[in-house]
């Protein structure tokens, strides 16, 4: 008991301060009321009832989701190409390709939304291509840094002896590698698909006409304090924590089960 | 090149160029979708606008301008001192944080303790400032507890200023330190603490002399990735600082948007990434050491 007071006085007011805004955001989307401010009055759905009518939110909504699952799903890709290529085959210049891939790493959103906007220099239209383009650059280096550790000694001797069976190369990638870093690669994605999910200003920059759901919300800001704008944020919290929570519940079960796997 | 090649180097030469295939898709990737971009930047950035476009010759009026203008010129002063001061508060309060959960929650609640701590991580950075403006507007949870308990007659200045853009930026990289350091902290050998005691030092010189100095690979990942989002941040200070001290984001948002200035947005880009590149050489010796 003597220990557990200075734990909890360091932890306690620490919650405190993490959890105030969101428990806000989430509190006052329930709130009856145009200000989302105390004293709380409630709770309705009414305002989620709002924002799930409204087409330009759905639309939104649509439009995140293609971008995310799309980007992520190319990202993964490309990353786990790279990932075996420079691990388990020979690759000239290996630590300059490493370095190159996590560069956009060292740069702002706001760099790498830009100089697409500058590259395309008006030829090529916004769109929400564009923005998949830009979300790629974003989250490639992320998913390879999440993959490329992967590849260790142990995963190289279950290629090995698949090699030394008679198997392919090819045969080695899709029956050996892919699926010994199955987990891998669905935290790789989550964690991919939530960047691209919450990211604002690549999506500002590049979306045009077809907007995605932070940048529909960023323009629901103009009007101030409003509960719909809390019912929409708390909607965007709620996914991006299910999809943490997926990699958790993942990464999880592989430490419980076969470590080699 | 041998002229009778060996078996060796030809199974080599085919593994080298399967390895090309291989990675040339995120390779390319990268260089078309990022280095062209980010040179194109640096291109129009010797190029001044004209009418909407770039046109003329090259050269540096953009850079001139940024040194001649206090506008420009202090945007970058109020980034720096932004990006200072939550990089000092975010590890003052990450450091306890992390050391609390490694060091004296019980082993088989770290886990739970450490996701509980970091879950409001996942809020989209647009949603988490407008909570934060939630809980700091002069109407809002603070200002109406502060005169309910009759600390205050009048709300606060909580928000549209800088130590609101502050608070929101803490709340976010406190959370994201305390995983970076967390993770340096369990590497440390407790038997490095535990022979320091024997040895007669107290828990002052066991944290300075053995904690701190490890965790110096924790301190400084965290301080980079807090110098590269702060530094380049539009959406935190737009949201929360208001038009009060605009920092380096906002004034190139305001060349694109207002001023169609693309060129001299991508001079004030140039010079942001170059004081990013400048921090990293200086943490990259402290994120290296713990490697070696």
């Amino acid at each position: 008991m003597r220990r557990a007071l200075p734990t909890l006085a360091v932890l306690l007011p620490m919650l405190v301060f993490i959890y105030l805004p969101v428990v806000t955001l989430v509190l006052f989307s329930l709130h009856d009321g145009r200000v989302p401010v105390p004293p709380f009055k409630g709770p309705t759905l009414e305002w989620y009832g709002r924002i799930l009518s409204n087409p330009k939110i759905t639309g939104a909504t649509i439009n995140s989701v293609l971008v995310a699952a799309v980007s992520a799903a190319i990202s993964v890709a490309l990353a786990m190409l790279a990932g075996w290529g420079l691990a388990r085959q020979r690759v000239p210049g290996r630590k300059w390709i490493e370095a190159m891939i996590l560069m956009p790493l060292t740069v702002s959103y706001l760099v790498v939304g830009l100089g697409l906007l500058v590259a395309t220099g008006g030829l090529v239209p916004k769109s929400l291509a564009l923005v998949i383009v830009g979300h790629v650059v974003l989250n490639l280096p992320l998913a390879f840094a999440i993959l490329y550790v992967q590849f260790d000694a142990a995963q190289g001797r279950l290629e090995m002896a698949a090699r030394d069976l008679g198997a392919s190369e090819r045969q080695v990638f899709w029956r050996v590698t892919v699926p010994s870093l199955r987990v891998a690669l669905i935290a790789a994605f989550a964690l991919c698909f939530t960047f691209s999910w919450d990211e604002f200003i690549v999506a500002f920059l590049l979306s045009g006409f077809d907007p995605t759901l932070p940048v529909v919300i960023w323009s629901l800001l103009r009007t101030g304090l409003d509960p719909q704008t809390n019912a929409a944020g708390t909607l965007v919290f709620l996914v991006s924590v299910a999809a943490a929570l997926l990699v958790e519940a993942i990464l999880l079960k592989r430490r419980k089960s076969d470590p080699v796997l | 090149m041998m002229a009778t090649p060996s078996p060796e180097a030809a199974l080599d030469r085919i593994a080298a160029r399967r390895g090309m295939w291989l990675v040339a898709p995120a390779v390319l990737w990268t260089l078309a979708f990022f280095l062209l971009p980010t040179l194109s930047i640096l291109g129009l950035s010797l190029y001044q606008a004209e009418g909407g476009r770039a046109a003329g010759a090259l050269t540096l009026a953009n850079y001139e301008r940024f040194a001649a203008q206090g506008y420009f010129w202090q945007s970058l002063v109020n980034s720096l001192i932004l990006t200072g001061l939550v990089t000092v508060i975010s590890l003052a309060l990450a450091f306890p944080l992390a050391a609390t959960i490694a060091f004296r929650v019980p082993s088989h609640l770290q886990r739970l303790c450490l996701m509980l701590c970091v879950l409001p991580f996942w809020t989209s950075y647009v949603v988490r400032s407008y909570a934060w403006l939630l809980v700091l507007a002069p109407n809002g949870v603070v200002n109406q507890t502060l005169m309910g308990l009759g600390v205050t007659d009048s709300p606060l200045p909580l928000s549209f200023n800088r130590a609101a853009t502050v608070m929101g930026f803490v709340h976010f990289f406190t959370m994201l330190a305390t995983l970076t350091i967390f993770a340096s902290l369990t590497r440390i050998n407790p038997r490095l603490m535990m022979a320091a005691r024997d040895l007669g030092a107290s828990g002052l010189q066991v944290f300075l002399r053995i904690v701190l100095p490890l965790s110096v690979p924790g301190l400084a990942a965290g301080a980079f990735l807090i110098v590269v989002v702060v530094m380049g941040d539009y959406v935190t200070p737009q949201i929360l600082g208001g038009n009060n001290d605009l920092v380096l984001p906002q004034t190139i948002m305001m060349q694109i948007q207002r001023r169609g200035d693309v060129p001299m947005a991508a001079a004030l880009s140039v010079i942001m990434m170059v004081v990013v590149a400048a921090a990293y050489l200086v943490l990259a010796r402290k994120l290296t050491a713990e490697r070696t």
